[in-house]
């Protein structure tokens, strides 16, 4: 029977037939977690499996991102009993200088495309970005997970999602992927995979499929599936090491849904709080003051995504009274920003810029929002008391920075 | 195993409907992620969940929750489950569940169910239900207000060894 991509990649993982529906073992290429539910895997890793050596000590990987470094003792405390298991199993620690995690996976070729990983990172599915299997998990999954190295797993339906017509210009991929989010909303690919095609998506950069990735959790998908183009084989083979070849749907695949979004009239995109899928026109909300503004985060955090930005700060200054930040996602990133001069660029015009990690996203790397406060970022949720306690609004970085020179809502248009 | 969950419920309500997108954040916190014992982790169930705030200190061993669509979605803390299980709420039935919740509830062998269809009207805030896993059905002085989605294997097996990590031992 023709298999859909997650179909693909799950049954070169299990010894069972793979479909729609079916619930098999998987075996996992790469065992995580993060330095939140870290502790508690370790507890529970300790507690059923005393004296136990994890399954396979090279497929199993700390990173940790979240709270970088640790701001209180408690975060301290976990992100050190997290150390000590490693040091005593061997396993390899991304510290809190890293990055964050399913990025720093990319980056070093611990999954290719067709890998499997799981984590105890919600937004691990990112790396379907990829063409990957990634999945987040909670802390008692992934403790068996280490001792065992496969787990058992609902084999999702698929939704496909055709994208017609080509990014406007002034559109970046955040603006295509709030659309997709707000079109679909929270709920609109519940427990489902989905794939996404049509010439918008094939000409997405890495950092471009990474952003449309990791707002699949926001549209209720187990994990989205972006088909590889020739340059992502390319980075992913470079930084493997290996032969990567991809794994792409069959001829005849069965879907559960097939939708079409024409892009070809796209404007810049944003969500207003307090959910990710209230999305409207940038340009509606431009009498909007803004506070403060944050770029980074998994979804829009990479080298190009904040180089982009750089560009567009360059000989400008955030406007008076506004604090913006820039958390880059991860440390290779960091050094070829700081190389290149872009780093420079944001410190000069009055960004506070800190050092690689999940950023707003996680309470308290760079701060929280206050009471009322309305902050523009370029994360992927907005949910009441997630960032802070203030009113969040999910933007590209280009709307991003223009907002922070502005000291409102705007678009990029406006400060060029 | 447990397959009759009786006490009072706990219907999560806006405007007379179940709210839906209940995400972790609203369930369990993300400033109290810190903690490792679960007996700490009651005491923030539904504590940033507008309208709940109290619902640690109200809820009663027992009691059945009762949420919307798409409960659970967001992170993939483990505590968002547990903070039931601390408090020794008797189940959580969702109209539907994120996929990380979900895994989380059946592994830890936490009993949380899909409700198929649920009367409302004849549904009320301490009112005391019978959920019987078996016959898929829950009642109300033995008169049937909702009934559930059928239960996989893999939830049952789970739920009859107590957890995954006891379950993966028989296999």
């Amino acid at each position: 029977m023709p298999k859909t991509m997650i179909e693909k990649i799950l049954q070169a993982h299990s010894k069972e037939d793979v479909n729609a529906g079916g619930i098999v073992w998987i075996d996992i290429d790469v065992r995580s977690a993060r330095d939140f539910g870290g502790a508690n895997v370790v507890k529970a890793f300790n507690q059923h499996y005393p004296g136990d050596k994890v399954n396979d000590v090279s497929k199993t990987v700390f990173t940790f991102d979240c709270n970088v470094p640790a701001n209180t003792i408690a975060y301290a405390s976990n992100q050190h009993a997290c150390r000590k298991f490693a040091r005593g199993q061997g396993i390899k620690v991304f510290d809190c200088d890293a990055g964050i995690g399913s990025h720093v996976a990319i980056e070093n070729g611990l999954v290719v495309p067709g890998s499997t990983m799981v984590g105890t990172d919600s937004h691990l599915n990112i790396l379907g970005a990829i063409g990957a299997f990634g999945q987040g998990m909670g802390d008692q999954d992934i403790a068996f997970v280490f001792r065992a190295g496969k787990t058992w797993f609902e084999i999702p339906e698929t939704m496909k999602i055709d994208i017609k017509g080509k990014l406007p210009k002034g559109c970046t991929a955040k603006d295509l992927t709030l659309k997709v989010c707000g079109t679909l909303t929270s709920k609109g690919a519940l427990g489902m995979a989905m794939e996404f095609y049509g010439e918008a998506i094939d000409s997405l950069d890495l950092a471009g499929r990474i952003t449309l990735a990791s707002m699949a959790t926001e549209m209720g998908a187990i994990a989205p599936m972006i088909p590889p183009s020739k340059d992502i084989l390319k980075f992913c083979g470079k930084a493997s090491g290996k032969k990567v070849e991809g794994v792409f749907s069959d001829k005849g695949a069965k879907y559960a849904k097939e939708i079409t979004i024409d892009i070809s009239n796209l404007k810049p995109q944003i969500a207003k709080p307090p959910k990710p899928d209230n999305v409207v026109d940038v340009e509606s909300l431009k009498d909007i003051k803004v506070d403060s503004v944050f770029i980074g985060s998994c979804t829009n955090g990479t080298y190009d995504d904040l180089a982009r930005a750089a560009k567009l700060v360059k000989g400008r200054h955030v406007k008076e009274g506004i604090l913006a930040s820039v958390v880059p996602a991860t440390m290779a990133g960091y050094k070829r920003l700081l190389k290149e001069g872009h780093i420079a660029t944001f410190v000069e015009a009055g960004f506070l810029v800190s050092n690689p990690g999940c950023g707003g996203c996680a309470s308290g790397q760079i701060g929280m929002t206050g009471k009322d406060e309305v902050q523009v970022s370029t994360s992927n949720r907005n949910f009441a008391g997630k960032q802070g306690d203030g009113f969040t609004y999910l933007a590209s970085p280009d709307t991003a920075v223009a907002s922070a020179l502005l000291g409102r809502i705007a678009t990029a248009e406006e400060v060029k | 195993m447990q397959t009759v969950f009786e006490g009072k419920a706990w219907p999560l309500l806006r405007d007379g409907k179940l709210i839906d997108d209940i995400d972790t954040d609203m369930i369990y916190h993300n400033s109290h992620l810190a903690i490792t014992d679960i007996k700490q982790m009651g005491q923030y169930a539904l504590g940033n969940l507008k309208g709940y705030e109290s619902f640690a200190k109200e809820a009663k061993p027992g009691d059945i929750v009762v949420a919307g669509q798409n409960f659970g979605s967001g992170s993939s803390r483990q505590q968002a489950i547990d903070c039931f299980k601390s408090l020794g709420i008797g189940c959580v039935l969702v109209m539907s569940i994120g996929a990380i919740s979900k895994r989380n509830a059946i592994n830890s062998g936490y009993p949380l169910f899909i409700v198929e269809q649920i009367d409302l009207g004849a549904l009320k805030t301490g009112d005391t239900i019978r959920v019987d896993i078996d016959k898929l059905e829950i009642t109300k002085a033995g008169q049937k207000v909702g009934s559930l989605a059928p239960i996989s294997k893999v939830q049952r097996d789970i739920l009859e060894a107590g957890n995954v990590f006891e379950y993966a031992k028989k296999l």
